[in-house]
């Protein structure tokens, strides 16, 4: 027995130049947000992007951008929803943000469900979020997917650290680009950077607790506006160009 | 239509089959469909049809269904799918990804979510018939 759909993945990546995944392992630590705010600033400077949630029991970008009353829709495959300028496709769309219980199994299928027949078309930019824990989904992107470049967020704690650490060398182990680790949620004068430094990857800066944060989720526009978005500007997108 | 993404796939995977196994022509392949993915299989084989060529231009496509069945993590519990419990919104959701019926189905013993799907998912190529 051949399942069919592993082999047309590459096809239906070939229109996206660039894929970035983000990532921890650490839960919590700012990733969705990190991705869709990422998404929204290469959007606003031109490039066409895509957002794909790949935390499938807990989707969480689709709220982040406020994304309301859309659906995907079909042509020969599914076409991602069209908001604010970028593609974004979610498991939400099909499970109305109900709880969904899903085992290991379930998670693989999804994603090579989602990766097999959803059409991006041509994009600059593909980002995807990723669930915490390093765990199905990302084997499955780096067995899947495996010009993917990692772009990992961690917060101050060594215990964030530690988990960062341990997906490092699953990543160097497959040859898997890092673009390098952000703070997220940091202090100045934190040890993250030289922990980072260390195990020779690329330290990107902190950004702050931002208090801006919690009143924007859901407002693309305040978004844009919060010190949070400012510091993904500056510490992030350069290191995301500058590979091109 | 989502069919013909699944029929590019399957030939996509034919032909990556037939280059590997040196097949001179392909005559026959044999495909087992998972009902949970409620193809329309009138869709799948005239897309089938439109997208073969060269060395599976003659080649004819089987479709065999497969019924769907749970079984229940918690309490062991067998049953199966009964689509006409959904509304079509909900049925368009699992035919897209049969894994959502995790979002509307639960054991009918014990309500736990928490199942797996023995059978009844995703899309096989179960055989191919040919010359070499
Ligand atoms: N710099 C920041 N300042 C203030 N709040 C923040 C900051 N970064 C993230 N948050 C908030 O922290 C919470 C967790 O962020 P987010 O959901 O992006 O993390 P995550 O890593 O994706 O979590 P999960 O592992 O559950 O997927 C959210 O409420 C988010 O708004
Ligand atoms: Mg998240
Ligand atoms: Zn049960």
């Amino acid at each position: 027995m051949v399942d069919p759909r592993i082999s047309i993945i590459d096809g239906r990546l070939r229109g996206v130049k660039d894929i970035i995944v983000v990532s921890s392992g650490k839960g919590g630590v700012g990733k969705s947000l990190t991705a869709s705010v990422l998404a929204l600033i290469l959007t606003r400077r031109g490039y066409k992007v895509g957002l794909l949630d790949l935390d499938f029991t807990s989707p969480s970008t689709h709220l982040i951008l406020g994304v309301r009353g859309l659906n995907p829709t079909e042509d020969k495959g599914i076409i991602p929803v069209e908001v604010f300028g970028l593609r974004h496709m979610s498991i939400v769309y099909y499970t109305k943000d109900k709880s969904t219980s899903l085992r290991g199994e379930d998670l693989s299928n999804i994603l090579t469900e989602l990766l097999a027949v959803t059409g991006w078309g041509e994009l600059d930019f593909l980002i995807l979020d990723m669930p915490p824990g390093i765990g199905d989904t990302t084997l499955d992107v780096i067995k899947y997917i495996s010009r993917s470049r990692f772009l990992l967020v961690a917060t101050p704690s060594i215990l964030a650290f530690s988990t960062v650490q341990k997906l490092v060398d699953l990543l160097k182990s497959q040859n898997i680009t890092i673009i390098g680790v952000l703070e997220n949620i940091g202090r100045s004068d934190t040890a993250l950077a030289k922990h980072v430094r260390d195990i020779g990857v690329k330290y990107l800066g902190t950004i702050p607790f931002d208090d801006q944060i919690e009143g924007s989720i859901g407002n693309v526009d305040k978004l844009f506006n919060t010190e949070f978005a400012s510091s993904i500007e500056k510490l992030v997108l350069p290191n995301i160009l500058e590979a091109r | 239509m989502h069919e013909w993404a699944l029929a590019e796939a399957v030939i996509t995977t034919v032909e990556e089959i037939v280059e590997r196994e040196k097949y001179e022509e392909v005559f026959e392949v044999s495909l087992t469909i998972g009902e949970l993915q409620q193809i329309d299989t009138g869709i799948m084989k005239f897309a089938l049809k439109h997208l073969k060529e060269g060395k599976l231009k003659k080649a004819k496509f089987s479709i065999k269904m497969h019924k769907a069945s749970f079984k229940c993590n918690v309490c062991g519990n067998l049953w199966v799918f009964n689509k006409n419990k959904f509304n079509e919104e909900v049925s368009e959701a699992i035919h897209f990804i049969p894994e959502v019926s995790h979002t509307y189905i639960k054991c009918p013993k014990c309500k736990s979510p928490d199942f797996n799907i023995v059978e009844g998912r995703g899309l096989y190529i179960q055989k191919i018939r040919g010359r070499k």
